[in-house]
């Protein structure tokens, strides 16, 4: 447990850059950082297995290298760089996710954790990074930065799910990671098709079909 | 008691400056240049304290307080921190909240003589460091919250006393690592480092705390110029504290440790400074901001 | 056997990938879809209950296969006319999507390890972004990134219910584990307020791939700009997947002897989205999200049924057939109807019947099917439910759905006449009924009849199993 107190913590600073950061491009980058240091995150618990070998190497994989490689690409073909005028300010994103993650730490001792999770910092920060996640889907309106809101909810699910690797068995959790990748790739395309169409990927333009 | 201030007030009067001098002397060896000597503001202070006070008509006595309290206070404030292991010589239940508002009651005396000269550029070099310095503000107190917390006392000594190595051992580690990082930006600002501020910087548009001490000449530059570095060094005391929380049990071990520490540290300022550009001045708030969500955070891990 | 109706899908999609031929490669869906029906329902007759850790089938996951398979069928012969028509468009991505799509259901429908459902779940959803955005204009593209980013989300939520589930297990001692068996031989041990959250989540998220209200946002708007045939597998197929997930969540907590709560919160969202789907069928100038506001309705109607219990959840279970096969058969006829007036609003769609005789007729009678009118299936179905929510003495609640069903007759009717009735506008474009795209939604419409009048005995038993399995008390 020693390690992954740290990694946790760098997990959720990532949550917090984030959220305050206009860029896109670290903002990927940063988001693949935070994959692959999840990706410790098995061989931290469970040390070197087969399993959680194959789900490091997996996830370091999809969420360190491929998506954010997929995402670049996608950031340098539409050609946007920034952030501009998100719903809710910067700031006030950043503040509303430290609140969050206080909460989520907060009510964290509120759930009824198995005895060995309770000093863990493995469910808030799993919590506290889906909140993240939520936020940067809600308060954005560039379709990348709303991917990578999903990508962060997925990290905070993955989070938890390293406590459970018992009850996800390999093909499960490769899956799972095989089904992100793709669902990112399809977006990616989507995006572009969406710059083609509307010569942006905001996706305020997106509000024809109502009642 | 008598020996441990003497000892306290010899280390910081005689190496405060030097501080200034390992800066300059990174800065420079990163821009493969040789550099001003180590020991160029003991020099640059020598040469001020010899020349005479220059004061300009409009002034009046507040003008030359500025200076004044900009030395004394740092060195009241190093007389309630601890350097390294040497526990500080002056020390009371909340002598915290006397620490953070000396600094307070420096910077009110500095812009009020910056604004004193009725200059219009050192009005809003003073506007900026009051704005800049408030948003600082909670971050520190949040810091040492956080030290209260985990020390259950409520006088610098206690906050960085025997229990932070245990501290840095248990759960506490992560908000004692995060509140670090806070001290470091606070220090940056504080004493008006890249990349808040430019010391070297040349224009008075740009300029934050420098512009404040323009009008400012000889002896009375000489005085704010330690008083930086007074200022520097009871900051930095503070985050070498943290960093490095080992008591070797003798006193002089104890200080060469805390020495070694201040030169990493300025080490540290200097590759920033070489390394960074300076932030925009509208994002210097943001950042500011930052911090202090970081340490309420670093709180509220301590908390649970 | 299972394990052939899963991959042999995935397989005719490599192959129709390399057949350079249109015509050839359209063939392949209804040939792998009459396979695959046929190997369904060889399942389904055999009864052998199939137990394996990964895979395997029980009454409710036999009637959802096969009715998705049929339903499946029906559409891929659809398409073989609809894609023959939209050469402009093409069938290289339509083709592969669909039978990835079959596919996922279809592994989705028989897994027995929760953690692979929703991996299915998740993947039906990314292989039909592409089927949405068939049409590729700024409005397909639209409704394709909201479905995407929606029900990704949602299915986001869903995983991390599964996770909570399998935490529930922890407290108890005994490992962890997302296989559904073992955890509702466990489910009497698993941590109550663990097993509670997880329910939720897992009705949010799966709820939300259903379209129950309030997280049918994405559905009027994919169903809309999907072609029909898509909308039709959408709205029948991968709406009862979806359902089935949820059943799953309810038996595990009727296992855990929480059932009256999960029911209650089906109950609250189901009359939920009879309201909302009501007040938005009322004026809905536009055919094609009326019928999928339709679907937000009967997706209520279901979670009624099953969130009432006892002669209420066989109503549903026979719902989930009826709905499925006149979905499917409204939103092919919708599809003929948009391609003949290059329209799917009111202000050009008018007089359906006189231009398009077969096509016309199949909507107006798929409409009143739907609605619940005699002496078609959902009449019979719906009655059940309703005889179920009266036989519990919910009174109120039967009261609101009669009404609603109501609401939604008037409005839905308003609209479908208006449609169908009156003189065709001479502008229509060259299209015409055809053999290919009316014979399956006819078949449906007929099926429909004839389970309005006489459901056959395996039928009535397979449905009473299903049922049975969701009544189990612990």
């Amino acid at each position: 447990m020693e390690i992954t107190n740290p990694l946790l913590l760098t997990v959720i600073l990532i949550n917090f850059f984030t959220l305050g950061s206009a860029r896109l491009g670290a903002c990927i980058r940063i988001v693949a950082l935070q994959g692959a240091l999840l990706a410790l995150l098995p061989l931290a618990v469970h040390g070197f297995s087969l399993h959680s070998l194959v789900l490091f190497s997996g996830a370091l994989l999809f969420k360190g290298v491929f998506i954010p490689l997929l995402l670049l690409r996608a950031i340098r073909e539409v050609r946007i760089r920034r952030e501009v005028e998100p719903v809710i300010g910067f700031v006030p994103t950043l503040i509303l996710g430290v609140l969050m993650t206080a909460g989520a730490f907060l009510f964290a001792d509120f759930l009824p954790l198995a005895v060995e999770h309770l000093d863990s910092l493995f469910v808030p920060t799993a919590l506290a990074t889906m909140f993240s996640g939520f936020l940067l889907l809600i308060t954005r309106r560039k379709a990348i930065t709303q991917v990578l809101g999903y990508l962060m909810l997925e990290n905070g699910i993955f989070i938890f799910g390293v406590l459970l690797s018992e009850a996800l068995p390999l093909m499960v959790e490769g899956g799972v990671l095989l089904d992100l990748l793709v669902g990112v790739f399809v977006m990616g395309i989507v995006m572009n098709q969406i710059n083609r169409e509307f010569s942006s990927i905001n996706t305020e333009s997106l509000t024809a079909l109502k009642e | 008691m008598l020996a441990n201030l003497v000892l306290h007030l010899f280390i910081l009067l005689l190496f405060a400056p030097l501080l200034l001098g390992i800066i300059t002397k990174t800065k420079a060896w990163f821009a493969g240049r040789v550099g001003a000597p180590l020991l160029q503001t003991y020099y640059d202070l020598n040469r001020l304290w010899r020349k005479g006070f220059v004061f300009s008509r409009t002034t009046t006595w507040v003008f030359l307080l500025g200076p004044v309290v900009g030395l004394a206070v740092p060195l009241l404030a190093a007389l309630m921190i601890p350097f390294g292991a040497l526990p500080a010589p002056v020390s009371f239940e909340g002598d915290l909240i006397l620490f953070v508002y000396l600094f307070g009651l420096s910077r009110f005396f500095t812009a009020a003589a910056a604004l004193d000269t009725g200059s219009s550029f050192e009005g809003m070099g003073a506007a900026r460091e009051v704005t800049f310095s408030c948003l600082a503000e909670p971050t520190l107190l949040f810091v040492l919250l956080v030290l209260a917390r985990l020390s259950g006392g409520l006088s610098m000594n206690t906050l960085l006393g025997e229990h932070l190595l245990a501290s840095w051992r248990s759960e506490a580690g992560a908000s004692l690592t995060l509140i670090l990082v806070c001290l470091f930006v606070v220090l940056l600002l504080e004493c008006s480092r890249i990349p808040f501020d430019d010391p070297t910087t040349h224009l008075e548009l740009t300029m934050i705390h420098e512009v404040m001490v323009l009008d400012h000449s000889g002896p009375a530059f000489g005085m704010i110029l330690y008083g930086a570095a007074l200022k520097m060094m009871v900051l930095g005391a503070l985050l070498v504290r943290l960093a490095i929380p080992w008591d070797t049990g003798w006193w002089l071990t104890n200080s060469l440790i805390f020495l070694a520490g201040l030169s990493v540290l300025a080490v540290l300022i200097g590759v920033i400074e070489s390394a960074m550009a300076r932030l925009k001045l509208p994002r210097v708030p943001q950042v500011l901001v930052g911090t202090s969500l970081l340490s309420i955070f670093a709180l509220v891990l301590v908390l649970r | 056997m299972l394990e052939f109706i899963i991959i042999f899908p995935l397989v005719v999609a490599v192959i129709s990938l390399l057949i350079p031929n249109y015509q050839t490669r359209s063939w392949l869906l209804p040939v792998s879809g009459g396979l695959h029906f046929l190997c369904s329902v060889w399942l389904a007759v055999e009864q052998r209950p199939l137990r394996g850790i990964w895979l395997g089938l029980d009454a409710l996951s036999t009637l959802v296969l096969v009715v998705t398979s049929l339903l499946f069928f029906g559409c891929a012969l659809y398409a073989v006319g609809y894609l023959d028509i939209r050469r402009d468009r093409g069938n290289k991505i339509m083709v592969p999507c669909l039978l990835i799509f079959l596919s996922a259901m279809t592994l989705a429908i028989a897994a027995r390890h929760l953690g692979m459902m929703w991996m299915a779940v998740e993947a039906t959803t990314i292989s039909s972004a592409p089927l949405i955005y068939y049409n590729r204009n700024k409005l397909s593209i639209e409704a394709t990134w909201k479905y995407l980013l929606i029900c990704s989300v949602g299915i986001a939520l869903a995983m991390l219910g599964l996770l909570f589930v399998a935490y529930a297990a922890l407290g108890s001692g005994s490992p962890a584990s997302l296989q559904l068996d073992e955890l509702l031989q466990m489910a009497g041990s698993l941590s109550k307020p663990w097993l509670h959250g997880g329910f939720v989540f897992l009705l949010v998220g799966f709820g939300t791939k259903m379209g129950l209200a309030p997280l049918h946002s994405w559905k009027p708007d994919a169903y809309g700009e999907a072609p029909g045939l898509v909308g039709a597998l959408l709205a029948g197929g991968l709406t009862s997947v979806a359902f089935l997930a949820i059943l799953r969540g309810v038996q595990l907590m009727s296992a855990a002897g929480d059932g009256a709560m999960a029911r209650q919160a089906l109950l609250g969202m189901g009359l939920l989205s009879l309201c909302l789907a009501a007040i938005f069928m009322v004026r809905q100038p536009d055919i094609k999200r009326l019928l999928a506001y339709s679907s937000v309705e009967h997706m209520g109607l279901l979670a009624i049924g099953v969130g009432i219990g006892g002669l209420a959840t066989f109503g549903a279970m026979l719902h989930l057939i009826n709905n499925a096969l006149t979905k499917g058969s409204l939103f092919l006829a919708a599809g003929n109807i948009q391609r003949a007036y290059s329209s799917k609003r009111l202000t050009e769609v008018r007089g359906v019947i006189s231009a398009l005789p077969v096509s016309g007729s199949l909507f107006l009678a798929g409409f009143l099917a739907i609605t619940g009118s005699p002496p078609f299936g959902p009449f019979m179905s719906e009655f059940t439910i309703l005889r179920g929510i009266f036989a519990n003495h919910h009174l109120l609640v039967g009261l609101f759905v009669l009404l609603f069903l109501a609401l939604v007759f008037i409005g839905m009717g308003s609209t479908v006449l208006a449609a169908t009735q009156g003189k065709a506008e001479a502008k229509t474009s060259g299209f015409r009924d055809r053999l290919l795209l009316c014979i399956s939604p006819t078949v449906f419409i007929l099926l429909v009849l004839v389970l309005g009048v006489y459901i056959p005995e395996p039928l009535q038993q397979a449905l009473q199993n299903a049922a049975a399995l969701l009544e189990v008390q612990p």
